[in-house]
């Protein structure tokens, strides 16, 4: 009789006699969302595996001081060279001149975002800045070709494909990139420091220059990093508007060949599986793939060994 | 007096604060930091503008409802535009999911320790890896090893491992933002953790889910490289069908009318981007609305 009355007061009570079902449920679930969680790391593995077997197989054929001795680079013809150093200075020549564009306004719209906008006039811009993020890059290459450069041309005497007007444009699109981790760093940097320098007298611009600015170095400089990562790695743009030719030149004026647009020009033509043009696509991939994943491994170092700590 | 007392303090005398000229120096600084920012903003005017006045005149009906021709004027974006739903439809359905579980299970299940850190920094590590290595990856793995082909599965499995860090990220920092509290009064009438998850955690995260599936998600509408990799074509006369049929997508279309030399394809070029940049602010916007309206504030 009792016991009914307590059944009936609590009508779920039932439900805690299937303890162990619900354990076995539980460890399923768990299982699940772990193996959902070694998909990355599968990637990773996927990736280097993916290149590594074929770039075996290309230094098999090809010597390997001849790939970073040489500068030339023409797999595709019958005389065959496979000198990287032509498609790495394209890439090297287009990254630098998008840093020259990159890191100054970058870090100035941080500063002035972080340090002097009011939080109205931040909460406008600082989105619309992001804006430059999330066009898409086809965009941008279409914009490098048909409008930079022939404003450019106006000015310099270059051809039509070069490494100046993608560089610039590529400089624009990472802005955003170096714009909010910069300022992410910045705006962790304790206001107590500020209103220290402020007591010392400072202006706003002291303040930022002198204080703001060396506190949140480590992150200004893991953001340079990651934006030259970013370039390094960018291919639309540069297929689009660089040119396609593999010359080992830093001239900004002439078509040069990046090694991202190497790896596209070669992948539109339709090459045979297993041949020496199908396997120089994973050699200049794992040459891409090492250089980008250095640059990022040593920005995430960085920021862990030089941030500066504040309780 | 005075004197003496600047004989006590000899860099006093030396001192100038030069107040006016600073806050001269100052007002010119953040003049330039406002100018750096106009300058990045005034590229996205010049860009979307002249985008806007070459593209317009191509933008019609039949530019929407053709296939791509040689001829400018008869030539449209059908495929492209089917095959970018086609792919991003299979891309969701693998990625998200998939990019979800990995991020309950690195937020609510898995301890402090080596297995999650390790976890965590190679996902930090993909979100950087170029995409034309996805590309590599994906002709490797999924075009050769699985035999798939050059196939919309083939892309969408490539895109969907392209944006999964991107997923899992976002996921985090929406699981990341329900208050403890929640989950431990949870706990404290006696749920399980799955039980928390799913009837606690996840409702109040899902805004926050959603929003970072959609950014997710029109990153991968715009990328072409991994797809050009995989060989996605650049001419298609024909809508796929099923998921092995070859295919095409808009940036690719867009590349492809970039790269031919006669001057009208930059106008059907531009029509493509503006297709493109709707589809991609119609995307953000949602996302922005149902962060907005749907958040719950604690």
């Amino acid at each position: 009789m009792a016991q009914d009355v307590w059944r009936g007061a609590f009508p779920s009570r039932g439900g805690l006699g299937r303890k162990r079902g619900r354990r076995l449920k539980e460890g399923a679930i768990a299982g699940l969302f772990f193996a959902a969680a070694t998909v990355g790391a599968l990637t990773t593995a996927g990736i280097i595996l993916s290149l590594i077997g074929e770039t075996i197989a290309f230094f098999r054929v090809v010597s390997f001081i001849e790939f970073i001795t040489e500068t030339q680079w023409t797999p595709l013809f019958s005389i065959k060279r496979f000198g990287i150093w032509a498609l790495v200075s394209a890439t090297a020549l287009t990254s630098l001149i998008a840093l020259l564009v990159a890191v100054p306004l970058g870090l100035m719209s941080a500063i002035y975002l972080s340090e002097f906008a009011k939080p109205g006039v931040r909460a406008v811009l600082k989105p619309a800045l992001e804006v430059l993020a999330g066009v898409p890059t086809v965009v941008y290459g279409f914009f490098a070709l048909t409008v930079m450069t022939p404003f450019l041309q106006r000015f310099i005497d270059m051809s039509l494909f070069n490494a100046l007007s993608p560089g610039i444009v590529m400089g624009v699109m990472i802005v955003p990139l170096v714009a909010s981790l910069s300022e992410d760093a910045m705006s962790s940097v304790p206001q107590s420091l500020r209103e220290g320098a402020y007591g010392l007298g400072a202006t706003r611009m002291e303040v930022a220059t002198r204080v703001v600015v060396p506190a949140a170095l480590s992150g200004i400089v893991a953001s340079v990093i990651l934006a030259l990562s970013r370039a390094v790695g960018e291919t639309m743009i540069v297929a689009i508007a660089a040119g396609q030719n593999p010359t080992f030149t830093f001239d900004p004026t002439v078509p040069v060949m990046t090694m991202t647009t190497y790896i596209v020009q070669v992948s539109l033509g339709d090459t045979p599986y297993g041949s020496l043009e199908y396997r120089t696509l994973f050699a200049v991939g794992s040459t891409l793939f090492v250089l980008t994943f250095v640059m990022n491994i040593f920005s995430f170092w960085f920021v862990r060994r030089f941030r500066e700590v504040y309780d | 007096m005075a004197a003496a007392g600047m004989e006590q303090f000899p860099a006093r005398a030396q001192f100038r604060p030069r107040l006016g000229l600073r806050k001269l120096y100052g007002m010119v600084f953040t003049g330039i930091g406002l100018a750096a920012i106009l300058v990045g903003l005034g590229m996205l005017a010049w860009l979307l503008l002249d985008t806007l006045v070459t593209g317009l005149p191509w933008l019609d009906w039949q530019f929407l409802t053709g296939f791509d021709s040689r001829f400018p004027d008869r030539a449209g974006a059908k495929a492209a535009i089917y095959g970018t739903a086609y792919m991003m439809f299979f891309t969701i359905v693998v990625a998200l999911p998939l990019g979800v579980m990995s991020a309950i299970y690195l937020e609510e299940y898995a301890r402090d320790g080596k297995v999650k850190s390790f976890i965590q920094i190679n996902i930090a590590n993909l979100a950087a890896v170029p995409s034309i290595i996805y590309g590599l990856l994906g002709l490797q793995v999924f075009v050769r090893w699985m035999e798939l082909g050059r196939s919309v599965l083939a892309g969408s499995l490539t895109m969907a491992l392209l944006i999964l860090p991107i997923i899992v990220v976002a996921t985090q920092e929406a699981l990341r933002a329900v208050p403890p509290s929640i989950r431990d009064a949870s706990y404290g009438v006696g749920a399980t953790r799955w039980e928390t998850v799913r009837h606690h955690v996840l409702p109040y995260a899902l805004p926050g889910i959603l929003t970072g599936n959609i950014l997710a998600a029109s990153r991968a509408i715009g990328e072409s490289a991994p797809l050009i990799t995989i060989g996605a074509l650049t001419y298609v006369p024909f809508t796929p069908e099923n998921p092995l049929d070859r295919f095409t997508v808009l940036p690719i279309q867009i590349f492809n009318w970039v790269s031919r030399p006669q001057e009208d394809f930059q106008g059907v070029a531009a029509a493509g981007i503006i297709v493109l940049l709707a589809v991609l602010l119609l995307m953000n916007s949602v996302a922005i609305f149902l962060r907005q309206k749907l958040q719950r504030r604690f």
